[in-house]
């Protein structure tokens, strides 16, 4: 439904998206939609005058659009300018779409350029949190691994180390005895063949 | 002491009771690292070859149509965009964990009496990423400041390859089971998803419809022909550095068959989802559309809710257009037409950014939709930059450029740093318009010559018969028929035939590019620009650099065997 204007600042326009309502458009609606000028009219003003009664429908059509008219009771039943009205309905315009479950879009106040309402926003973007915790596993990962490669090099620095010293004790650089490497044979301890360990008392001390 | 000379004489007694003076085998210096076992290797390679192109490009091309320190060059060149890619990846990722998404919804402006000028003519996911995301500047002159989210993602990125190429192929290797595997479990889920989505079946079936008329036009082979080389990662040294640490008697010949069907496969494989979300995104966008208009004329001719659905409404509007001509064309009707919506697709970062973000703020519980999405091109990206850094890291270390003291991951970390101090050109307000010089010019070209080559030095110079009896060594038998025919003939054939219609395309017309300038008169279409002569010269330079050092090398080694004969002939 379009409202046309009939004069200049009296009445507005509303245009519902049929298509959008989730319920039945019927009188009880229009009484909700009378209570909710009301109530943006009365936080506008901060007064509590205006009634249900103050706020005219007219010119109903099926699909859903009407003018309306708020008037005021107190000055001898002339209407409030419509630039009041706009105003207080941009004040709650989130509140008066939510009534409905309707948007911006499905619930139009023609002639009225709404002020939107910013989205919530918290105070750090989202994306920094998630970018710090990602940060921290990434420096525990290459801490971690930097780390093991330099233990793990220290190690193999001692081995080849003790290797290096049991290949001056061998005469010939790398020698097996029955198929098994001489370093292998001294690293294991345990591996020394029992006969020649006992051997050790033969030999006098000095 | 003496015990100390008992032990040594003990010890030695043992000794000469040895039986054998011969040195083992184990104890040989054998520093080269191996993969842990056969599926590593070939994970590696598939990872490699399938990449971002097989998600992106190849389903886009569908549907509209249907040399060692070379190698290391285009290798280093290509990592530094590709990698910039994936920090872009990563900032929308980071973006997903929100409610709702970002790029759903226009901000507002300053006085909040409306959405932001440059959003609300173009959509709001074009908003997120030209502006957003990019920052980006109306011309690729104009470079503004390195804009700070880029170079954190980007820090992060290369930290994030650092780790898994720490210490060459030893971790790549582990780390490849993931981020190979993943992205097939997840194109699977889309897949699931995107085929119960309505419009999807519509999606399909354009991209399915062969259009025999487009495969007159020679572009179309081009584009096919370079996707595949692209595609397969052919000629950038990663596939023969992940080769080169396999065991020599290696059945190569399998290798190539297998990672050649399964990187086509995967291309195929992920053009269904893709094109069902796409479909799923068309039908909406048409429907949207469709009632839009229906309201306008319910509204106008004050009929009754439900009269004109979507399935009627083209009989209702040729009835009212016949009886009432005048109030029709007074309510600028827009033309809804499904191909037209089909069509919007794009191919790229236009795909991933723009398209499917679109498509997945429509799907309920978006959210997850988006991180699983980013997070398989983040992976897909990835194991492709293993390969990446593997041409590089490979040669380095086979050359004997550094001394074997540097440990790897020394070496790994200085690639990554110099890297990232490079690719820091890209977070720079026209970084993007810069990628796509480089993806077009150094991802292309010298790939071609490389490769080209590589065939021609093996098949002409090596000699076929030897290359032959190769792989006959290393598979047991000798290479048929059709690989005689193909590395003798028809690849440098086709190769040469796409260099020559490659080059004859490029400079037909003087190349330009798309700029993003809102102040444009026709916003939001792009704005063709030229490219400025200092750039065309960088894009040659691109190029050349990479083969440049085939002739260079060859040149190199030519003297130094002059020489050589002229030194033995001397004394």
């Amino acid at each position: 439904m379009y409202w046309s204007i009939f004069t200049e600042i009296l009445v507005l326009e509303l245009l519902i998206f049929y298509l959008s309502l989730q319920y039945a458009w019927d009188a009880s609606e229009e009484y909700l939609f009378k209570a909710m000028v009301a109530f943006a009219m009365r936080r506008y003003s901060n007064k509590e005058t205006t009634q249900i009664s103050n706020v005219l429908l007219c010119n109903m059509t099926e699909r859903v659009s009407f003018w309306f008219v708020v008037t005021d009771s107190a000055k001898n039943v002339t209407t409030v300018p419509g630039s009041e009205v706009e105003a207080a309905i941009r004040m709650n315009r989130n509140r008066i779409n939510s009534a409905f479950l309707l948007t911006d879009n499905t619930l139009q106040f023609l002639k009225i350029s709404s002020t939107l309402s910013p989205p919530i926003e918290s105070s750090v973007p989202v994306w920094l949190i998630v970018f710090s915790v990602v940060l921290c596993l990434v420096v525990a990962g290459i801490l971690f691994l930097v780390v093991s490669g330099i233990r793990q090099r220290k190690k193999n620095n001692r081995e080849s180390a003790e290797t290096g010293d049991l290949e001056d004790k061998c005469d010939t650089p790398v020698t097996t005895e029955n198929g098994i490497p001489c370093d292998i044979l001294d690293l294991k301890a345990g591996q020394i063949n029992g006969v020649y360990a006992a051997d050790d008392e033969r030999f006098t001390p000095l | 002491f003496v015990k100390q000379q008992d032990k040594r004489i003990s010890h030695f007694v043992r000794m000469s009771n040895a039986q054998s003076l011969d040195i083992p085998e184990v104890l040989k210096e054998d520093d080269r690292p191996k993969w842990d076992n056969k599926f590593q290797y070939i994970l590696s390679c598939v990872g490699f070859a399938v990449g971002l192109g097989n998600v992106w490009r190849f389903p886009y091309l569908c549907q509209i149509y249907g040399g060692g320190i070379g190698s290391l060059m285009v290798s280093f060149i290509v990592s530094l965009y590709y990698n910039t890619i994936l920090t872009w990846v990563m900032w929308y990722f980071l973006n997903s964990f929100q409610e709702p998404l970002p790029w759903s919804a226009c901000p507002l402006n300053g006085n909040r009496t409306g959405h932001i000028e440059e959003c609300h003519e173009s959509t709001a996911v074009n908003y997120f990423w030209y502006r957003r995301a990019l920052n980006i500047s109306s011309d690729i002159t104009d470079s503004g400041n390195l804009q700070w989210w880029l170079v954190l993602c980007l820090a992060i990125c290369w930290s994030i390859v650092y780790i898994c190429t720490i210490r060459g192929i030893e971790s790549t290797g582990k780390a490849i089971y993931v981020t190979a595997i993943f992205p097939y479990l997840v194109l699977t889920i889309f897949l699931i998803r995107g085929l119960t989505l309505p419009g999807a079946t519509e999606g399909l079936v354009y991209l399915f419809t062969p259009n025999l008329n487009i495969l007159k036009n020679p572009r179309v082979w081009l584009d096919a022909a370079t996707q595949i080389f692209f595609s397969l990662s052919l000629a950038f040294g990663g596939l023969i550095a992940f080769s080169s640490y396999n065991s020599p008697k290696n059945d190569c010949e399998k290798d190539a068959v297998t990672i050649a069907i399964v990187n086509s496969m995967t291309s195929l494989y992920a053009s269904i989802p893709i094109f069902s979300i796409l479909g799923f995104k068309g039908t909406t966008g048409y429907w949207d559309c469709l009632d839009r208009n229906i309201i306008s004329i319910i509204n106008e001719f004050d009929l009754q809710d439900q009269s004109i659905m979507r399935d009627n409404y083209t009989i209702w509007l040729e009835f009212l257009n016949t009886t009432h001509p005048k109030k029709i064309t007074s309510l600028k009707l827009r033309s809804c037409d499904l191909q037209e919506f089909l069509e919007q697709s794009a191919s790229g970062t236009g795909l991933a950014f723009i398209v499917f973000t679109e498509a997945i703020i429509l799907m309920p519980g978006s959210q997850g939709w988006a991180v699983l999405f980013f997070v398989m091109l983040f992976s897909l990206g990835l194991s492709s930059m293993f390969g990446n850094i593997e041409g590089i890291l490979t040669p380095l270390l086979e050359l004997r450029v550094v001394s074997k003291s540097v440990p790897k991951e020394v070496l790994s970390g200085a690639i990554c740093l110099v890297s990232f101090v490079t690719a820091l050109c890209f977070t720079l307000r026209s970084g993007s318009y810069w990628l796509e010089v480089f993806d077009s010019y150094a991802g292309s070209l010298p790939l071609l010559i490389i490769a080209f080559f590589e065939v021609t030095g093996v098949v002409y110079v090596y000699g076929i018969k030897r290359f032959s009896d190769d792989v006959k060594w290393m598979t047991g038998r000798q290479p048929n028929f059709y690989w005689q025919v193909s590395w003798r003939i028809i690849s440098p054939l086709l190769m040469l035939t796409v260099f020559v219609a490659f080059v004859t395309l490029q400079t037909q017309k003087q190349p330009s590019y798309g700029a993003w300038n809102p102040k444009y008169k026709d916003f939001p279409m792009k704005e063709e620009k030229d490219y400025p002569a200092w750039i065309l010269a960088i894009c040659v330079l691109l190029v050349v650099l990479p083969c440049i050092f085939i002739p260079m090398v060859a040149f190199y080694h030519l003297i130094k065997r002059v020489l050589g004969r002229g030194k033995k002939e001397g004394t």
